[in-house]
């Protein structure tokens, strides 16, 4: 074996073990396929990887299965959990305290402004959008929608991250929609697609022509 | 009946549907555990992890935001866990059932002894370091692509492929100190 064929494997060496593991997309595949019918040396080579597939699949599943302590343990620390709204509110906080500490002094500091900004822009136009709907003696907040379950249709709705106010003002308008509440986990509004209660079907169709809009990231039916 | 995707199952985690997170548990928590497993050496740590890694599934869930497949999400958060308490404990911690776990293949010398050349080589497969033993693992076993791989251990493809290479090359070198004579790598 020379020292210079050690020092550069092939990409067709490289690509053995994903062979063996047959996770090579058809192209590769039948590239390594070529290469092994052609080559010997090779082939021997790719007996010792498919030994190696073979044994690292026996250490692996000798190592048996968590027992059933890990699936109560599990579920004990979820239920110990607070609410899942509190959940997402702590893990946007974490996201964003994890995002901006990856930032230099100088990107912080203008990152900072900018997403200040943003947060209220954002909050400003959406809790708009939904104190709009309420009655002129009522008063609620964004988050947290009095009861909003009476006459009319609605569906739950995710915003794509990039649009703008003016944007979703637009879609609201041209589709005759009201946000009555959110955002829930994952983003979610609450969204009056009509006043009255309609069928299940027709709220249906109503989500599937939504859905083509740009401004939607997530759409569905909901009581 | 058809499956329902990973994808669906998270979207409705994130909405605190627990009967989706125990359907993506039950998907996930053997191979999970055998991943974290093979990097931190000892059962009860793992078992450990592995409870945390899912909990974290629930906690993120409304995070997750599709830009890899939720397989590769998951191995992820197992591979950062699994990091951490290599970090954290005591390597004689750690490795106080991985010698019971090589006892369950002979020593190298004793396998050798025996000719039984699989059980060299599931015995050099158990003494490579964490780095190689986690690469290995999640081609051969988790049978995971070389793009999957970049994603969960956060490195370029090139790398990955470089690092199964080396990580066999090592592999060859500690069956060569046992004997056996494979030739390149």
């Amino acid at each position: 074996m020379t020292t210079a064929k050690q020092s550069e494997p092939s990409e067709i060496e490289l690509l053995l073990p994903w062979y063996a593991a047959g996770t090579l997309d058809a192209r590769e595949s039948q590239q390594v396929e070529a290469a092994l019918a052609s080559d010997p040396e090779l082939a021997a080579r790719y007996a010792w990887v498919h030994a190696e597939l073979e044994q690292e699949t026996h250490v692996s599943e000798a190592a048996g299965e968590p027992s059933a302590r890990d699936v109560k343990t599990l579920f004990a620390k979820i239920d110990a959990l607070p609410a899942q709204k509190s959940r997402t509110s702590i893990d946007l906080g974490a996201r964003i305290a994890e995002f901006l500490t990856a930032l230099s002094p100088r990107t912080l500091a203008w990152s900072a402004m900018a997403a200040a900004l943003a947060i209220v822009l954002q909050a400003g136009f959406l809790a708009g959008f939904v104190l709009k709907e309420k009655s002129p003696g009522g008063f609620e907040t964004a988050s947290a929608p009095a009861n909003v379950s009476g006459e009319g249709s609605y569906v739950l709705l995710r915003f794509q991250p990039q649009v703008t106010a003016a944007d979703v003002a637009n879609f609201l308008e041209t589709n005759k929609l009201s946000i009555v509440g959110g955002p829930s986990t994952g983003g979610l509004y609450r969204v009056r697609v009509a006043p009255t209660k309609l069928a299940k079907a027709d709220v249906m169709r109503i989500v599937n022509t939504l859905q083509d809009n740009k401004v939607v990231g997530f759409i569905a039916v909901t009581e | 009946m058809p499956t329902t995707s990973d994808e669906v199952l998270i979207g409705r985690i994130a909405k605190g549907d627990r009967l989706a997170m125990e359907e993506i548990y039950g998907r996930y928590r053997v191979p999970v555990y055998r991943f974290v497993l093979r990097m931190v050496r000892n059962p009860t740590i793992a078992e450990d992890l592995n409870s945390d890694v899912f909990l974290d599934v629930w906690r993120q869930a409304g995070t997750f935001e599709g830009r890899s497949a939720v397989s590769t999400w998951i191995f992820s958060i197992a591979r950062f866990k699994a990091l951490n308490a290599l970090q954290r404990r005591p390597t004689e911690e750690l490795n106080e059932t991985a010698d019971a776990i090589e006892d369950q293949a002979d020593d190298p010398e004793v396998a050798l002894a025996k000719k039984d050349k699989a059980a060299v080589l599931r015995a050099c497969l158990l003494k490579l370091s964490a780095e190689h033993r986690e690469i290995v693992n999640l081609v051969y076993y988790q049978h995971k692509s070389v793009e999957d791989v970049a994603g969960i251990v956060g490195i370029p493809e090139a790398t990955v492929k470089t690092r199964m290479f080396y990580a066999r090359k090592k592999l060859s070198e500690l069956l060569t100190e046992q004997g056996i004579e494979r030739g390149w790598p």
